[in-house]
């Protein structure tokens, strides 16, 4: 079967972070036929842990790889070989041989194990998958909180904000709004208004940063009103709605917005000059 | 470069992403369009000869990029040889966009960014980091781009 191997030697060695990397000894097997026993020898390689694929070479500063063991499938077990710190890589196939692997110590060994274990496509795919479940949580229980009726009372604000604990770190971070420009959290009261904030630009003096960039109309299509003072409204709501869930459509989309504001903003900037 | 050929024709037998028969061509002087069964499998695209059960080859989707061409078309070629371009046609444009967009999806690279992504929208959201609870926050594969 080909395959894309000038591709995936050069995804190899390219710069892309490695999720780990180090010398292991890799069993050799080798048959000699007229005696009917095996040698086993080890051989110390350069492996590098990229995704679901090892690749190993010959030393550290080889361009090329020697070889690949792709991971998808596999277990990772200990095992009880002659040699100290020695672990293995193995698959379902019956058939398959095993890649035995060793480190040059307890802390190494644990380390590859633990890596290698999590290295698979499928792992990352159910992480991805329960990272997106929660922040869509996240976002709806954001929304449910701001549509729930304002009372002017201090005090029912801030029995609001302790009853959610989580939205506390929100309000008093700085916020950062869709085109760049950051405004402190407003005070404790809920009710102050940041458009009115100044923060700092580059020369040290201060302006006063563009308007709030309209609330973000939510993938489901219902229109929200103007922005409301004291709330941040950096978070928008809709991003993550199941519609969007997809990261290179949320990409796009924020790419898309930044570049329009940062635009707009520019050009009121030299409107506003004289 | 050695590579564990059995366990990559494993996986192509396993329950596809996608698959489709579509016309395909190679980045090879005097190379045509042939019908072939293209499989989805995690990030290696597999292709077969309609009839057999065994693929003619695998391409790993990692920095690949994936190009709407003509119509109904669309190619995959490789972040070093970026003019090498693997051609397919399928058979509806509207298949052919759902090929663009699952393949720009199907690399490990890109899934990575995803979870970096949500992962920092929800400690900004919340302040938590959601990997604790799986025990592997320090894990350098999740961790935010340097």
């Amino acid at each position: 079967m080909k395959l894309n191997e000038r591709s995936v030697a050069h995804y190899a060695t390219c710069d892309s972070p490695a999720d780990h990397a180090g010398f292991l000894r890799k069993r050799v097997e080798r048959h000699h036929h007229h005696a009917h026993h095996h040698t086993t020898s080890y051989q110390r390689c350069w492996f590098v842990l990229k995704g679901n694929l090892l690749f190993y070479f010959e030393d550290r500063e080889s361009r090329e790889p020697v070889g690949l063991v792709v991971l998808e499938g596999c277990t990772v077990e200990l095992c009880e070989a002659a040699e100290e710190f020695a672990f293995a890589i193995r698959f379902d196939d019956a058939g398959a041989r095993a890649y035995v692997l060793v480190a040059d110590g307890q802390a190494a060994m644990e380390a590859w194990v633990k890596a290698l274990s999590r290295a698979s496509f499928d792992y990352m795919r159910l992480v991805v998958r329960e990272l997106e479940k929660q922040l869509e949580e996240a976002c709806k229980s954001l929304a449910a909180c701001r549509k729930s009726p304002q009372r002017s009372s201090s005090s029912s604000v801030r029995k609001r904000h302790l009853s959610n604990p989580a939205l506390l770190p929100v309000q008093e971070k700085p916020v950062i709004l869709e085109n760049g420009y950051s405004v402190s959290g407003s005070s404790g009261g809920g009710g102050s208004t940041p458009g009115g904030a100044a923060c700092p630009d580059r020369d040290g003096g201060y302006v006063k940063p563009p308007p709030l960039p309209p609330r973000r109309r939510s993938a489901a299509g219902s229109t929200t009103g103007s922005p409301t003072p004291g709330f941040s409204t950096a978070m928008p709501e809709s991003p993550v709605s199941p519609e969007t869930a997809c990261f290179s459509k949320l990409h796009s989309w924020y790419g898309q917005e930044i570049t329009v504001l940062r635009r707009e903003w520019q050009e009121r900037q030299k409107r506003g000059h004289p | 470069m050695r590579y564990n050929e059995r366990e990559l024709l494993s996986l192509a037998r396993q329950p596809a992403e996608k698959a489709a028969e579509v016309l395909m061509r190679v980045p090879k002087k005097g190379s045509v369009l042939k019908k072939r069964l293209v499989k989805l499998v995690v990030n290696f695209l597999f292709y077969f000869r309609t009839d057999e059960a065994e693929p003619i080859g695998a391409l790993l989707l990692e920095h690949c990029r994936i190009t709407k061409e003509e119509e109904n078309v669309f190619s995959i070629s490789f972040m070093e040889e970026p003019e090498r371009k693997y051609c397919f046609e399928c058979a509806s444009e509207e298949q052919c966009q759902e090929w663009v967009e699952a393949l720009k999806r199907a690399s490990y690279e890109f899934m990575r960014r995803s979870l970096i992504f949500y992962r920092n929208e929800i400690q900004k959201m919340t302040g938590k980091d959601p990997l604790e609870q799986f025990g592997i926050s320090g894990e350098a594969r999740f961790q935010l781009a340097a």
